[in-house]
Protein backbone atom coordinates (compact mmCIF):
# COMPACT_ATOMS: atom_id res chain seq x y z
CA UNK A 1 0.00 0.00 0.00
CA UNK A 2 2.97 2.35 0.94
CA UNK A 3 4.76 1.28 -2.10
CA UNK A 4 1.57 1.93 -4.39
CA UNK A 5 0.97 5.58 -2.57
CA UNK A 6 4.36 6.60 -3.34
CA UNK A 7 4.37 5.01 -6.84
CA UNK A 8 0.89 7.74 -7.68
CA UNK A 9 2.73 10.41 -5.83
CA UNK A 10 5.74 10.23 -8.14
CA UNK A 11 3.43 9.69 -11.07
CA UNK A 12 1.73 12.78 -10.19
CA UNK A 13 4.88 14.65 -9.23
CA UNK A 14 6.28 13.79 -13.14
CA UNK A 15 2.74 14.30 -14.66
CA UNK A 16 2.47 17.88 -12.99
CA UNK A 17 6.58 19.18 -12.99
CA UNK A 18 6.70 17.84 -16.74
CA UNK A 19 3.97 19.11 -17.79
CA UNK A 20 5.36 22.93 -19.14
CA UNK A 21 7.66 21.27 -21.36
CA UNK A 22 4.86 20.36 -23.80
CA UNK A 23 4.55 22.28 -26.73
CA UNK A 24 1.84 23.97 -28.01
CA UNK A 25 0.92 25.53 -31.32
CA UNK A 26 1.43 29.33 -30.41
CA UNK A 27 0.21 30.28 -34.29
CA UNK A 28 -3.61 31.41 -34.42
CA UNK A 29 -5.19 30.44 -37.34
CA UNK A 30 -7.62 33.16 -38.55
CA UNK A 31 -10.80 31.63 -40.14
CA UNK A 32 -12.53 33.67 -42.48
CA UNK A 33 -15.75 34.93 -41.37
CA UNK A 34 -19.21 34.02 -42.86
CA UNK A 35 -21.14 36.53 -43.95
CA UNK A 36 -23.80 37.15 -40.93
CA UNK A 37 -26.81 39.45 -42.64
CA UNK A 38 -29.91 39.21 -44.57
CA UNK A 39 -29.92 37.38 -47.82
CA UNK A 40 -30.30 39.67 -51.09
CA UNK A 41 -32.40 39.23 -53.99
CA UNK A 42 -30.50 38.61 -56.94
CA UNK A 43 -30.91 41.30 -60.02
CA UNK A 44 -32.16 39.28 -62.71
CA UNK A 45 -35.38 38.63 -60.19
CA UNK A 46 -36.80 41.66 -61.02
CA UNK A 47 -39.14 42.62 -63.97
CA UNK A 48 -37.31 44.78 -65.98
CA UNK A 49 -38.71 48.34 -65.95
CA UNK A 50 -41.36 49.68 -68.30
CA UNK A 51 -40.27 52.62 -68.70
CA UNK A 52 -38.21 54.15 -71.74
CA UNK A 53 -34.42 53.08 -71.72
CA UNK A 54 -34.70 50.15 -69.36
CA UNK A 55 -33.21 46.98 -70.89
CA UNK A 56 -35.15 43.92 -71.76
CA UNK A 57 -34.59 40.16 -70.06
CA UNK A 58 -37.01 38.06 -68.92
CA UNK A 59 -37.35 37.46 -65.25
CA UNK A 60 -35.72 35.11 -63.48
CA UNK A 61 -33.01 34.50 -66.22
CA UNK A 62 -29.54 35.18 -65.30
CA UNK A 63 -28.21 34.74 -68.86
CA UNK A 64 -30.25 37.17 -70.40
CA UNK A 65 -29.93 39.42 -67.70
CA UNK A 66 -25.77 39.46 -68.02
CA UNK A 67 -26.49 39.73 -72.18
CA UNK A 68 -28.79 43.18 -71.67
CA UNK A 69 -25.74 44.41 -69.00
CA UNK A 70 -23.02 43.61 -71.72
CA UNK A 71 -25.56 45.20 -74.68
CA UNK A 72 -25.08 48.25 -71.78
CA UNK A 73 -21.09 47.84 -71.29
CA UNK A 74 -21.05 48.32 -74.78
CA UNK A 75 -22.48 51.95 -74.94
CA UNK A 76 -19.38 52.96 -73.07
CA UNK A 77 -17.31 52.28 -76.25
CA UNK A 78 -17.23 55.17 -78.80
CA UNK A 79 -15.81 52.69 -80.95
CA UNK A 80 -18.67 50.41 -81.39
CA UNK A 81 -21.28 52.70 -80.42
CA UNK A 82 -24.31 54.03 -82.95
CA UNK B 1 -20.01 37.00 -66.36
CA UNK B 2 -16.72 37.76 -64.64
CA UNK B 3 -16.48 40.16 -61.99
CA UNK B 4 -17.76 43.69 -61.87
CA UNK B 5 -15.39 46.66 -61.63
CA UNK B 6 -14.69 50.06 -62.49
CA UNK B 7 -11.47 51.40 -64.24
CA UNK B 8 -10.93 55.29 -64.58
CA UNK B 9 -8.79 56.20 -67.51
CA UNK B 10 -6.40 59.03 -66.49
CA UNK B 11 -5.83 59.90 -69.54
CA UNK B 12 -9.10 60.84 -70.31
CA UNK B 13 -10.72 62.04 -66.37
CA UNK B 14 -11.02 66.05 -66.82
CA UNK B 15 -12.10 66.33 -62.84
CA UNK B 16 -15.58 67.41 -64.43
CA UNK B 17 -16.96 65.66 -60.60
CA UNK B 18 -19.89 64.96 -62.72
CA UNK B 19 -19.40 61.15 -61.52
CA UNK B 20 -19.32 62.38 -57.81
CA UNK B 21 -22.75 64.30 -58.79
CA UNK B 22 -24.15 61.92 -60.56
CA UNK B 23 -23.55 59.12 -57.77
CA UNK B 24 -25.18 61.70 -54.98
CA UNK B 25 -27.75 62.66 -57.30
CA UNK B 26 -28.91 58.86 -57.69
CA UNK B 27 -28.38 57.34 -54.54
CA UNK B 28 -29.56 60.87 -52.45
CA UNK B 29 -26.22 60.47 -50.23
CA UNK B 30 -26.28 62.62 -47.40
CA UNK B 31 -23.98 65.47 -46.24
CA UNK B 32 -20.67 64.71 -45.80
CA UNK B 33 -20.48 61.60 -47.01
CA UNK B 34 -19.23 60.74 -51.08
CA UNK B 35 -19.24 57.38 -51.73
CA UNK B 36 -17.05 58.98 -54.91
CA UNK B 37 -13.95 61.29 -55.21
CA UNK B 38 -12.04 62.83 -57.72
CA UNK B 39 -8.62 62.73 -56.80
CA UNK B 40 -5.64 64.63 -58.68
CA UNK B 41 -2.15 65.06 -58.52
CA UNK B 42 -0.01 67.24 -60.28
CA UNK B 43 -2.36 69.76 -59.89
CA UNK B 44 -1.96 72.73 -62.08
CA UNK B 45 1.27 71.94 -63.52
CA UNK B 46 0.73 71.66 -67.20
CA UNK B 47 1.04 67.75 -68.80
CA UNK B 48 1.79 66.50 -65.66
CA UNK B 49 -2.14 66.82 -63.53
CA UNK B 50 -3.60 63.48 -63.57
CA UNK B 51 -6.77 63.00 -62.50
CA UNK B 52 -8.92 59.62 -61.75
CA UNK B 53 -12.49 58.62 -59.93
CA UNK B 54 -11.97 56.70 -56.57
CA UNK B 55 -14.63 55.13 -55.25
CA UNK B 56 -14.89 51.35 -53.54
CA UNK B 57 -12.88 49.16 -56.13
CA UNK B 58 -15.22 45.77 -55.15
CA UNK B 59 -12.15 44.53 -54.23
CA UNK B 60 -11.97 40.55 -55.30
CA UNK B 61 -10.52 39.75 -51.66
CA UNK B 62 -11.58 42.75 -50.06
CA UNK B 63 -9.99 43.37 -46.60
CA UNK B 64 -13.25 45.57 -45.47
CA UNK B 65 -15.00 41.84 -45.54
CA UNK B 66 -11.57 40.67 -43.57
CA UNK B 67 -11.90 42.96 -40.66
CA UNK B 68 -15.21 43.33 -40.20
CA UNK B 69 -15.84 41.86 -36.53
CA UNK B 70 -19.51 41.29 -37.21
CA UNK B 71 -18.96 39.83 -41.16
CA UNK B 72 -21.38 42.29 -42.04
CA UNK B 73 -20.11 42.20 -45.85
CA UNK B 74 -21.27 39.86 -48.35
CA UNK B 75 -20.04 39.48 -51.93
CA UNK B 76 -23.00 39.16 -55.00
CA UNK B 77 -22.30 36.52 -57.60
CA UNK B 78 -21.40 39.16 -60.20
CA UNK B 79 -18.56 40.41 -57.76
CA UNK B 80 -20.12 43.48 -55.59
CA UNK B 81 -18.81 44.39 -52.64
CA UNK B 82 -21.89 44.88 -50.73
CA UNK B 83 -23.10 45.16 -46.56
CA UNK B 84 -25.97 44.98 -44.37
CA UNK B 85 -26.85 48.02 -42.69
CA UNK B 86 -28.78 46.63 -40.25
CA UNK B 87 -25.84 44.50 -38.84
CA UNK B 88 -22.83 47.33 -39.19
CA UNK B 89 -21.88 48.40 -35.69
CA UNK B 90 -19.89 51.73 -37.16
CA UNK B 91 -16.39 50.47 -35.83
CA UNK B 92 -14.80 51.92 -38.77
CA UNK B 93 -12.39 48.87 -39.20
CA UNK B 94 -13.54 48.27 -42.87
CA UNK B 95 -12.16 52.06 -43.28
CA UNK B 96 -8.88 51.56 -42.10
CA UNK B 97 -8.49 48.24 -43.77
CA UNK B 98 -9.86 49.75 -47.17
CA UNK B 99 -7.05 50.90 -49.72
CA UNK B 100 -8.87 53.28 -51.26
CA UNK B 101 -10.92 55.12 -48.31
CA UNK B 102 -13.92 53.75 -49.66
CA UNK B 103 -16.14 53.14 -46.59
CA UNK B 104 -17.76 56.59 -45.01
CA UNK B 105 -19.09 57.16 -41.92
CA UNK B 106 -22.29 59.53 -41.40
CA UNK B 107 -21.64 62.27 -38.48
CA UNK B 108 -25.28 63.74 -37.73
CA UNK B 109 -25.01 63.64 -33.94
CA UNK B 110 -22.78 65.35 -31.83
CA UNK B 111 -19.06 64.64 -30.27
CA UNK B 112 -18.57 62.84 -33.50
CA UNK B 113 -21.06 60.21 -33.40
CA UNK B 114 -20.26 57.83 -36.13
CA UNK B 115 -23.11 56.30 -38.08
CA UNK B 116 -23.01 52.69 -39.72
CA UNK B 117 -20.70 52.88 -42.54
CA UNK B 118 -22.01 53.63 -46.46
CA UNK B 119 -20.20 53.10 -49.21
CA UNK B 120 -20.61 52.50 -53.36
CA UNK B 121 -23.08 49.80 -53.87
CA UNK B 122 -21.87 49.47 -58.05
CA UNK B 123 -25.49 51.07 -58.07
CA UNK B 124 -26.70 47.54 -56.95
CA UNK B 125 -28.95 48.01 -53.40
CA UNK B 126 -28.07 46.11 -50.48
CA UNK B 127 -30.11 43.19 -48.99
CA UNK B 128 -33.30 44.62 -48.96
CA UNK B 129 -35.90 43.87 -51.27
CA UNK B 130 -35.10 44.91 -55.10
CA UNK B 131 -36.26 48.61 -55.68
CA UNK B 132 -38.27 48.91 -52.06
CA UNK B 133 -38.26 52.03 -50.08
CA UNK B 134 -35.68 50.77 -47.51
CA UNK B 135 -33.39 49.26 -50.47
CA UNK B 136 -33.13 53.07 -51.50
CA UNK B 137 -33.44 54.77 -47.77
CA UNK B 138 -30.39 52.53 -47.13
CA UNK B 139 -28.17 52.21 -49.96
CA UNK B 140 -29.42 54.00 -52.56
CA UNK B 141 -30.60 52.62 -56.18
CA UNK B 142 -30.48 49.20 -57.19
CA UNK B 143 -29.42 50.13 -61.03
CA UNK B 144 -28.23 46.30 -61.66
CA UNK B 145 -31.76 45.39 -61.01
CA UNK B 146 -33.02 47.57 -63.62
CA UNK B 147 -30.91 46.01 -66.44
CA UNK B 148 -28.61 49.56 -65.80
CA UNK B 149 -25.04 50.20 -65.27
CA UNK B 150 -23.80 52.26 -62.03
CA UNK B 151 -24.97 56.04 -62.53
CA UNK B 152 -20.97 56.95 -62.12
CA UNK B 153 -19.63 55.32 -64.99
CA UNK B 154 -22.92 55.83 -67.36
CA UNK B 155 -22.83 59.24 -66.58
CA UNK B 156 -19.13 60.53 -67.31
CA UNK B 157 -18.99 63.08 -70.09
CA UNK B 158 -15.43 61.55 -71.31
CA UNK B 159 -15.98 58.16 -70.75
CA UNK B 160 -12.97 57.92 -68.54
CA UNK B 161 -14.68 55.85 -66.03
CA UNK B 162 -16.46 52.53 -67.09
CA UNK B 163 -18.09 50.62 -64.77
CA UNK B 164 -18.97 46.95 -65.82
CA UNK B 165 -17.81 43.05 -66.26
CA UNK B 166 -14.06 43.43 -66.06
CA UNK B 167 -13.43 41.67 -68.44
CA UNK B 168 -15.33 43.87 -70.98
CA UNK B 169 -14.24 47.39 -69.78
CA UNK B 170 -10.30 45.96 -69.54
CA UNK B 171 -10.86 45.20 -73.76
CA UNK B 172 -12.55 48.69 -74.40
CA UNK B 173 -9.65 50.57 -72.42
CA UNK B 174 -7.34 48.01 -74.41
CA UNK B 175 -8.72 49.50 -77.74
CA UNK B 176 -7.91 52.82 -76.79
CA UNK B 177 -4.71 52.21 -75.63
CA UNK B 178 -4.10 51.04 -78.91
CA UNK B 179 -5.50 54.04 -81.00
CA UNK B 180 -3.63 56.51 -79.06
CA UNK B 181 -0.57 54.71 -78.28
CA UNK B 182 -0.51 55.94 -74.47
CA UNK B 183 -1.32 55.14 -71.20
CA UNK B 184 -0.86 51.71 -70.09
CA UNK B 185 1.24 52.30 -67.59
CA UNK B 186 -1.40 54.16 -65.41
CA UNK B 187 -3.24 50.72 -65.03
CA UNK B 188 -0.72 48.30 -65.97
CA UNK B 189 0.25 46.08 -68.74
CA UNK B 190 -2.18 43.50 -68.53
CA UNK B 191 -4.93 45.88 -68.57
CA UNK B 192 -3.69 47.38 -71.02
CA UNK B 193 -2.10 45.26 -73.44
CA UNK B 194 -3.64 41.74 -72.04
CA UNK B 195 -1.42 38.73 -71.45
CA UNK B 196 2.12 39.24 -71.98
CA UNK B 197 5.58 39.97 -71.04
CA UNK B 198 5.69 43.58 -69.45
CA UNK B 199 7.90 46.02 -71.88
CA UNK B 200 7.82 43.98 -74.88
CA UNK B 201 6.13 46.01 -78.01
CA UNK B 202 2.22 45.51 -77.82
CA UNK B 203 0.55 44.14 -80.47
CA UNK B 204 -0.78 45.85 -83.12
CA UNK B 205 -4.13 46.49 -83.83
CA UNK B 206 -6.43 44.91 -86.22
CA UNK B 207 -7.53 47.50 -88.76
CA UNK B 208 -10.94 47.83 -89.87
CA UNK B 209 -11.34 46.92 -93.71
Amino acid sequence: MKRLSSFVATALALAFGLAACGEREQVVVYKQGKYQGKPDAKPWDSEPLAMAGSGKWTKGDRVSWENQIKERQMNQHEGTRE
Amino acid sequence: MARMKFLCDAERCIECNGCVTACKQENEVPWGVNRRRVVTINDGIVGAEKSISVACMHCSDAPCMAVCPVDCFYRTDDGVVLHDKDLCIGCGYCFYACPFGAPQFPQTGAFGLRGKMDKCTFCAGGPEPDRSDAEFKKYGRNRLSEGRLPACAEMCSTKALLGGDGDVIADIYRERVFRRGKGSEVWGWGTAYGPGRPGASPPQPARKS
